[in-house]
């Protein structure tokens, strides 16, 4: 029988850092304030940019330096940005929550965290049973990456509000990413930076169809949106 | 041939910042859509006899084969008949020059990018062109700023964008797929995978292609993936429901025919024929059921647009080279027809200030034109001869029987009749009843027989000319076009 060896230094860190990535997509979950989840959603994307930078100088993919930086300016800096400004914008009063948003869960906190455990766990043994591992992919951060998309899914499914379904969204990015990272580590920096020019003009895109939902119903919930039917 | 493919993804990219940024949108939009509209299917054409005897290979990122070709060829000519129709379309809605300068910057922008998926040799070229049709033609679906349609446009984005996500996991696979043998470096191009084919693992790509199917597939609108379509075809200003259901539908099924190709290399044929006849029966049932009952003229079209969706992953499934051919020859019937028909239900709410089936009566009499053409549209969307979908569903039938699919052919013929009895029912409701009193009283009485513009005749008598010409005689190079994509698309297996 072989001897269980510890993992390597780059594949402990990949897999900590998905873990923490995966905590932080239940913190999502759970929280109730729109200006919160923008905050958790800069610390998961502040993580996809460091786990770039670990792979980057353990495979020596020099590539990857670029993309993290590229990554931290879109992710941490200007969708926050422009999502705190859209509460912001949508908010009448400065400092409290934008309408439409506290309260927006169709579960309980506790029964969505619940139902978010037993679909990470799905996806984690899911994916794990894969067996898709190379030379560049740790098997448990893909895992760890199929259990996020899960509960990103989740995320947007229990909240009724346009905010937090955007922001579901875009942590289901950010679990792409984790698991791009692991898997596809590779992939030419010319691609990649599509891919995130690609995200900007989600973002945009989503941020305009925001206010335009917000001028029409005065509230960031979906509970009125049940027109069109059949 | 490079010259001709940078044109076509420059001139729709000009025509959209021409209707954006140049003063007098009212009077320059419709002159730089109609014109980028007829160069760009003038373009296409020029493609066309190119990429049916050869590849046409170009600065690595460039790609046009037969299989590109007819799908470039479906939206080259939707681009153009729309383009034109849109100008007597804006003119009669109304809305005023900020209205009409952000409609003909998105309506060109939005058929640049379904013009570029085709022509893209890398599958995350072709993830990241299908991704700016969700975002720009969302926008195009809020641009009526009514309720209905900022919901239908949310539900839209946020669904497409999810089942991109998806698209975009597939991507990962298939480039890791890919990257076991071609080495790191590997640009994700799709003739490589095909050609590396056997070699490949085989679980990255049997997950790559479910992944595929189900992302791309959300945006196809197949079946369980189909919510958002009704919404945003019925929303959409009509110009861009015709774009979204003869085009948008076809150039994500596309995406996913990409996918097949080197799955069907590396696995065998069968594991993506069965995953996709599973997908293309139930949004057959689906949409067959619910084209009974439709109170929304634009919502029956997109249900209908659901069932032809269903009928071309049938035809793939099939997997016989004359239900391949069909295929191909459906995914143009299905544009020209399906062009046509939004065509005209555009005309009927212009008309009727409706679009509630209930409220539109005695069609035939008040638009000479548009009714009848209508009606032809109607026929071939439900496979009467001689249209060409009576030949592309004659080919898909008959390539199931012959591939030994027998009870999914019979499925087949009884769901498409199904469909042709909900789709018909309606249709002559709204054509051959006559108007009551009192509704003709209250909206739209005999006086006002005759159509609201012949800029929204013209492209549906060119819809049925082609429809026709589809059915009755396919020029010699449209044949060896489709013979070449068959090719394709079965010699990878």
């Amino acid at each position: 029988m072989d001897p269980v060896q510890a993992p390597g230094v780059y594949q402990g860190v990949a897999n900590v850092i998905a873990a923490v990535m995966l905590l932080l997509e239940f913190g999502l979950l759970r929280q109730a304030l729109a200006r919160d989840q923008v905050r958790l959603y800069m610390a998961q994307s502040a993580l996809i940019s460091v786990l770039a930078i670990v792979i980057a100088a353990d495979r020596n993919l020099p590539d990857l330096y670029a993309l993290a930086a590229l990554s931290a300016a879109l992710k941490v800096v200007a969708v926050p940005l422009v999502m705190r400004r859209l509460l912001g914008r949508t908010d009448p009063d400065e400092g409290e929550e934008a309408p439409g948003v506290a309260g927006s869960q169709t579960l309980s906190p506790a029964s969505a965290v619940l139902a978010g455990i037993v679909l990470a766990a799905f996806g984690f043994f899911c994916f794990g049973a894969l067996g898709i591992h190379g030379s560049a992919a740790p098997v448990l951060a893909l895992a760890l990456a199929g259990a996020m998309m899960l509960v990103a899914f989740l995320l947007m499914i229990v909240r009724r509000d346009v905010a937090s379904q955007a922001i579901g969204f875009f942590t289901l990015e950010n679990s792409v990413s984790l698991a791009a990272l692991v898997v596809a580590a590779g992939l030419p920096l010319i691609l990649e930076t599509a891919f995130l020019f690609d995200l900007l003009v989600a973002v945009v895109v989503f941020g305009m169809l925001i206010r335009t939902h917000h001028a029409r119903a005065e509230s960031l919930s979906t509970a009125d949106l049940t027109r069109l039917r059949g | 041939m490079l010259g001709v493919i940078l044109a076509l993804l420059i001139v729709p990219l000009t025509a959209s910042l021409a209707a954006a940024l140049l003063p007098g949108s009212a009077k320059v939009g419709p002159v730089v859509t109609g014109t980028s509209g007829v160069a760009s299917f003038g373009l296409v054409l020029v493609l066309v006899p190119a990429a049916a005897h050869h590849d046409l290979d170009y600065l690595s990122y460039l790609r046009v084969d037969a299989l590109s070709a007819i799908f470039l060829l479906a939206t080259g000519f939707l681009y153009a008949v729309v383009g034109i129709y849109s100008i007597g379309y804006i003119r009669h809605h109304g809305h005023g020059d900020r209205y009409a300068r952000r409609f003909y910057a998105g309506f060109n922008l939005f058929a640049w990018a379904m013009l570029a998926a085709p022509m893209m040799s890398s599958l995350a070229l072709v993830w990241i062109a299908v991704e700016i049709t969700t975002v720009v033609s969302a926008l195009l679906v809020a641009i009526e700023d009514t309720d209905g349609a900022a919901e239908a446009a949310w539900k839209y984005v946020l669904i497409a964008s999810a089942g991109l996500s998806l698209g975009l996991l597939a991507t990962v696979f298939a480039y890791f797929a890919g990257a076991q043998v071609l080495g790191e470096h590997y640009n994700l191009a799709i003739q490589p995978l095909i050609a590396a084919g056997p070699r490949l693992p085989a679980t990255p790509v049997r997950l790559a292609f479910l992944l595929a199917l189900l992302g791309y597939g959300t945006k196809v609108g197949l079946f369980p993936v189909h919510t958002w379509l009704p919404d945003a075809h019925s929303e959409a200003p009509t110009p861009v429901s015709a774009l979204l259901s003869g085009s948008l539908l076809a150039v994500s099924l596309y995406a996913i025919l990409r996918y097949y190709q080197f799955t069907a290399a590396a696995l065998g044929s069968g594991f993506p024929r069965d995953a996709l006849l599973a997908f293309g029966v139930a949004s057959l049932l689906l949409a067959a059921l619910y084209l009974f009952g439709q109170r929304d003229i634009k919502r029956l079209l997109a249900y209908s647009s659901i069932e032809h969706m269903g009928i071309l992953a049938i035809g793939v499934s099939f997997g016989a080279p004359v239900a391949l051919a069909g295929v191909m020859l459906h995914v143009l019937s299905h544009a020209a027809a399906k062009g046509n028909a939004f065509m005209g239900a555009g005309v009927f709410t212009v008309k009727y200030g409706t679009k509630q089936i209930s409220n539109m009566r005695g069609v035939l009499d008040l638009l000479p034109w548009s009714g009848p053409l209508f009606l032809l549209a109607i026929f071939a969307l439900s496979a009467m001869p001689p249209s060409g979908i009576f030949r592309s569903e004659f080919q898909i039938v008959a390539g199931g029987l012959d591939s030994g699919n027998y009870a999914a052919a019979a499925v087949l013929v009884v769901l498409v009749t199904v469909a042709f009895f909900g789709l018909t029912t309606a249709s002559t409701r709204v054509l051959f009843t006559r108007a009551p009193r009192s509704l003709s009283a209250a909206a739209v009485g005999p006086s006002d027989r005759g159509e609201p513009s012949a800029w929204m005749v013209i492209p549906a008598v060119a819809g049925v000319a082609a429809l026709f010409l589809l059915g009755l005689h396919p020029p010699a190079e449209l044949t060896a076009l489709i013979s070449r994509a068959v090719t394709e698309l079965g010699a990878a297996r």
